[in-house]
């Protein structure tokens, strides 16, 4: 134990607990169970962060940018379900952060930052580093403070956790000025039990004669649709969504977000939907009568043309956040509710009733979806001399075997890991979905990496992401995250170039990656392993040397064909049922 | 298209306001007025949104207004019966004969006038939107030196109300 744990712990053994407002910080952070703190020091931070020096319960991880500090944090908080916790100093601390708290808030992440603020006198006075941080960030967050008194600091930190991981979670910001914090200036120090806020109260249990409602109309479809989000995956309701959907025995597609909570292998699953979902996960929302959606937020790439949004069904909608419910598309049975709770009384009701679909409907809705299915729209050209984007994804699923987390950066890199990864559990499945933040995959994967040390870790990319947080490499190496990175590497922003090739004539404005690095002497130079991959032949090999390297960091740089687009795809205003699929489908 | 007005009850907090200001600028709601203060409750303001929207779309705000932390009950008023009433101070040009007229109009209105120059009155009247509407249509857009209008506040009638 170290000196600064000893003093903590014999201050709060004989109950004379006075803290400053760094010590405060760091034992609530403790009471909340943190183990990582993913911080960048600073002027309005150096008390916090001496409060920091010699103690061991919180374990602070040194960033080399303040937005790979939110990434990593998220990419914990997505893998584990518990908050990610950030640090950053005032002025460009803060607004550098900003960009990871946006990306949080749009995929309802739980998150704590951190953020300093000049001294309390000098707010407003256009002080160095001085930002108005809480105004910046409050259209990007669930909640945030400025803290007002050393006396409010423990109970603040407690509202935000608990602001944060309740109801539809999301990030929260704390800016604490620095003469809060300062050394010697103390306060009695108890970290409250619980919470009273009269203002928040987010609902749990859905209303019981709304889930009657909606199980008496799933019951009566003839052609039935579950349509699951990202909130199943945020509110650990897997298995309860899995036993909903066997036990009735419909079909199932999922979100960007909402891959991985229910399994990809599972044969009633049609993969995902949206604009580069599957054939038939999309021809079967159209068609469909009855929509269950769980979890889901009617997103603009999930529903493609509101006009012609599954123009036939009534739709069930789960959802915690009442504010979701008839936003996009106007539903039939909303729920307002925890999902896990609400699967679980559906459930009950179903089992207690004989009532149930007819099953000749069943059998030729299913029918109808074999169909759809055997035009097989995943299919790609397996006989090109380049290296297929699509197939490397297939190969990283065999060689990990379907087990690893699998985080993402932003673009076509991040369909194909969608599309070709099949994700069996949840929370393996990490990318930045609502924001499509592109930087977001490394610092995401070693946040993932600290909270499993001994999981396989792997950040599919492009050239194009990878080099908006490339910095982060070195972070790798201080905390010997031995994270794998594949880089699709088509010396193009691929998804530009695609709607350049599509809507623009050709025309590639911009989108060539000139003047690349070599990536594999760049991982070198931060002392990890590089690979360049150059021939189809040569990826699986490739792959298993990697991964046999289990306490390495290796960059695998594919040189992918330059052409490739992502298929199926809904182009912008068309509906589900007019998908473009991809022209060298008859070949494969 | 229908005018709401929504009242509501939020942590007299620094910031609450740009709460809700800033949703409705982010979110591209309409604001036609906003009027705030502290309630007899030190800890609570009280506000008045007056806000044109499709029926959607004011079911959006009130669902958005109630998901902001700082927000701790609202209502629609526009729902139930309620009273509606705004202060405008009214600065008009009053010379010759127009003096007596404008006194007449003003009383007819239940306006009061506040303060008289050999040129001016400054007119204080209350009443609902039309009521302020139909003033200022009496006393003639080129008589008006200065408009200053506060916003629109409400309260439920009857036993109804909007506590904590």
């Amino acid at each position: 134990m170290r000196l600064r744990d000893c003093v903590y712990k014999l201050m709060l053994e004989e109950k004379t607990v006075e803290l400053s407002g760094g010590e405060v910080l760091i034992q609530a952070l403790k009471e909340e169970g943190v183990e990582f703190i993913f911080g960048y020091p600073g002027g309005a931070v150096l008390h916090i962060y001496d409060a920091l020096y010699e103690q061991n319960s919180v374990k602070h991880i040194l960033v080399r940018h303040e937005q790979g500090a939110t990434h990593a944090a998220d990419g914990y908080a997505r893998a584990t379900g518990k908050p990610g916790v950030v640090l950053v100093t005032s002025g460009p601390g803060a607004t550098n952060a900003v960009t990871g708290i946006a990306t949080a808030f749009m995929d309802s992440i739980p998150m704590v930052v951190i953020s300093g603020q000049v001294q309390s006198r000098f707010i407003g006075s256009d002080a160095f580093q001085e930002v108005d941080c809480v105004g910046i960030t409050r259209p990007c967050v669930k909640h945030n403070f400025l803290v007002d008194s050393l006396e409010n600091f423990a109970e603040t930190i407690k509202k935000a956790f608990h602001v944060a991981t309740t109801g539809r979670p999301g990030p929260v910001v704390v800016d604490i000025p620095k003469d809060f914090t300062t050394p010697g200036v103390t306060v009695p120090f108890e970290y409250p039990k619980t919470v009273n806020m009269r203002s928040y109260s987010p609902a749990e249990q859905g209303h019981p004669g709304q889930i009657r409602k909606a199980v008496d109309l799933i019951l009566s479809a003839q052609r039935p649709m579950i349509y699951s989000g990202g909130g199943v995956v945020l509110g650990n309701a897997a298995a309860q969504l899995t036993e909903f959907t066997e036990l009735l025995g419909y079909p199932i597609t999922q979100t960007l977000m909402g891959l991985g909570a229910f399994p990809a292998s599972n044969k009633q699953n049609l993969g995902m939907l949206g604009m580069h979902g599957t054939y038939e996960a999309n021809m079967a929302m159209h068609d469909c009568d009855v929509l269950i959606a769980i979890g889901a937020r009617f997103d603009d790439r999930v529903t493609g043309e509101t006009e012609s949004f599954c123009p036939n069904a009534k739709i069930v909608h789960v959802d915690v956040d009442p504010a979701s419910i008839s936003k996009n598309v106007t539903v039939d049975v909303p729920i307002v509710g925890d999902v896990g709770h609400v699967l679980e009384a559906m459930v009950a009701l179903i089992r207690d009733t004989d009532k149930r679909a007819d099953p000749a409907d069943l059998v030729q809705w299913w029918a109808q979806i074999k169909q759809w299915s055997s035009k097989n729209c995943l299919a790609y050209d397996t006989d090109s001399a380049l290296i297929k984007p699509q197939s490397v994804v297939e190969s990283l699923w065999r060689v990990t075997k379907g087990d690893a987390y699998i985080t993402s950066d932003v673009g076509q890199h991040q369909m194909w890991a969608a599309q070709f990864y099949g994700f069996d559990k949840p929370r393996r499945w990490i990318n930045s979905g609502g924001l499509g933040t592109m930087g977001f995959g490394l610092p995401a994967a070693i946040g993932v990496q600290l909270a499993f040390p001994d999981e396989v870790v792997a950040c599919v990319t492009g050239e194009a992401s990878i080099q908006m947080c490339i910095q982060e490499l070195s972070t790798c190496l201080q905390y010997g995250t031995p994270v794998k990175i594949i880089c699709l590497n088509n010396r193009y922003m691929g998804m530009v170039r695609q709607w350049q090739e599509f809507n623009y004539e050709k025309r590639y404005s911009h989108s060539y990656m000139d003047a690349l690095p070599d990536f594999v002497k760049l991982t070198e130079s931060y002392g990890h392993i590089g690979m360049r991959i150059e021939n189809p032949a040569d990826v699986d090999g490739a792959l298993e040397e990697a991964f046999a390297m289990k306490d390495r960091l290796v960059f695998l740089d594919f040189q992918t064909d330059q052409q490739e687009n992502v298929y199926p795809m809904i182009e912008a205003g068309k509906g589900h049922h007019e998908m473009r699929l991809n022209p060298a489908r008859e070949l494969a | 298209m229908r005018r709401h007005v929504i009242s509501i009850l939020l942590e007299n907090e620094s910031g609450a306001l740009s709460r809700v200001a800033g949703l409705f600028s982010a979110r591209g709601y309409n604001i036609e007025s906003l009027t705030v203060a502290a309630t007899h409750d030190p800890t609570l303001s009280r506000m008045t949104i007056v806000t044109l929207g499709t029926e959607r779309v004011v079911e959006q705000i009130i669902k958005q207004l109630n998901k902001l932390v700082d927000v701790v009950r609202l209502t629609d008023l526009t729902e139930v019966q309620f009273i509606e009433r705004e202060m405008m101070l009214l600065k008009v040009r009053a010379v010759d004969h127009s003096r007596e007229e404008l006194k007449r109009v003003s009383d007819i209105f239940r306006g009061r006038i506040l303060d008289v120059t050999d040129s001016s009155y400054v007119i204080e009247l209350t009443g609902d939107d039309h009521k302020l509407s139909a003033f200022l249509e009496a006393i003639g857009r080129d008589n008006i030196i200065e408009a200053v209008r506060s916003g629109a506040t409400g309260i439920a009638r009857g036993d109804k109300s909007l506590k904590p």
